[in-house]
């Protein structure tokens, strides 16, 4: 884990730790940060990939899959982050693990001011919201976060958020 | 209002009894919060419904992870207007996963009916049916009568392919019928009744 990792590498790292923990549903409403993620679940035929019109779809989707029996990941921009808030609810009340991983926008060479109201807001949201937070700045971070929010969703049936800081992600481009 | 405001509406208890009579263990039930979810309790307990308190307007995106996970099991979501109207957006994501083995079965009845009987945007004109219609769920029927109610209970034996169901109702509001309150308890009988350990490593 100590060992220098490709800034590219770390979305396949992400991936490597999905397959280990048998994630079965990879629910997403889309952000460039996740780009290569969601390309890899999409091209895994034991994966459903799942396209989501809201985020806080995939918090009742993460429910009724744990119903069920799946393991399944939630993928969004920090912005989707407050439009959740309600329905974890439904985690906290029925103890249902939440595995969510989150590319933070508004908080690093950030050209768009208006990502910077809920940007600045996330790590606090997660904790009032009871999450255990696992922040992320370094690529060679990435894959240990991501096994101990494994571990504290699915082994503790609890909310975890692996938190992917707007420095390990790099600026958006906005000229093209 | 429309003119179906004019028509006879099907009982809210009775539907949901309709629904659910025979019901076999390969049947999961969601209902949404509050009328529904007092409707399913009333036509009988049973270890497979996961009965909501909360959660308003995700009863329809429980049931898809719920039906993704057990693709031998049969899903009904049944849910009312307005707690489907807030999680309108579910029409479309099921729309494009395209679940064989799940229903949206809304019954409406155009108001919010633990809050007053304010009125809902269905009794302002919105059409769930259209909705789900042009976010490509095939078979979408609309339950006006007995007889509609019994083939959609017919349905509900066999889902093969995603299937949506308007089901017009009666506004009345009968005693409320109180399930099972702790969500934790909800959720482990719902899956130790699919076979699936207390918080097992799947």
């Amino acid at each position: 884990m100590n060992a220098p990792v490709n800034a590219q590498a770390w979305p396949d790292r992400l991936y490597d730790v999905f397959k280990r923990a048998r994630i079965r549903q990879v629910a997403y409403v889309p952000d460039a940060g996740h780009a290569r993620l969601i390309e890899r679940c999409r091209a895994d035929p034991d994966i459903r990939d799942i396209v989501l019109t809201t985020e806080e779809e995939g918090v009742a989707l993460a429910a009724g899959a744990w119903l069920g029996g799946d393991r399944s990941a939630l993928l969004m921009q920090s912005s989707g982050l407050g439009n959740c808030v309600n329905m974890f609810s439904l985690m906290r009340s029925c103890r249902f693990p939440l595995l969510m991983l989150i590319t933070m926008r508004g908080e690093w060479e950030e050209f768009n001011p208006w990502q910077q109201p809920m940007g600045s807001i996330v790590d606090d949201v997660l904790k009032l919201c009871e999450a255990e937070v696992y922040r992320v700045r370094e690529p060679g971070e990435v894959e240990g976060a991501a096994e101990r929010a494994v571990q504290q969703a699915f082994g503790n049936e609890r909310i975890a958020a692996v938190v992917l800081s707007q420095q390990l992600i790099g600026k958006k481009v906005w000229t093209k | 209002m429309s003119s179906a405001s004019l028509e006879p509406r099907l009982e809210r208890r009775a539907a949901m009894a309709a629904l659910v009579a025979g019901r076999d263990d390969d049947l999961l039930v969601v209902p949404g919060l509050g009328s529904t979810t007092w409707d399913l309790a009333a036509a009988g307990d049973n270890d497979r419904n996961f009965y909501l308190w909360g959660a308003m307007g995700g009863a329809a995106m429980i049931g898809l992870g719920l039906a993704l996970a057990q693709p031998q099991k049969r899903v009904a979501v049944i849910t009312g207007d307005g707690e489907m109207l807030m999680g309108m957006g579910a029409f479309a994501t099921i729309g494009v996963q395209q679940p064989k083995n799940m229903a949206v079965i809304v019954f409406d009845n155009g108001v919010y009916g633990e809050t007053g009987m304010q009125p809902s945007a269905t009794q302002g004109g919105v059409d769930l049916l259209a909705i789900a219609r042009g976010c490509g769920i095939a078979t979408c029927l609309d339950v006006r009568d007995e007889a509609g109610l019994a083939d959609l209970a017919g349905r509900l034996k066999v889902l093969d392919g995603t299937l949506f169901a308007r089901v017009l109702i009666d506004p009345a509001e009968p005693p409320r019928v109180l399930p099972e309150r702790d969500g934790v308890v909800l959720k482990r009988r719902v899956r130790a009744a699919l076979g699936l350990a207390d918080g097992a490593k799947v």
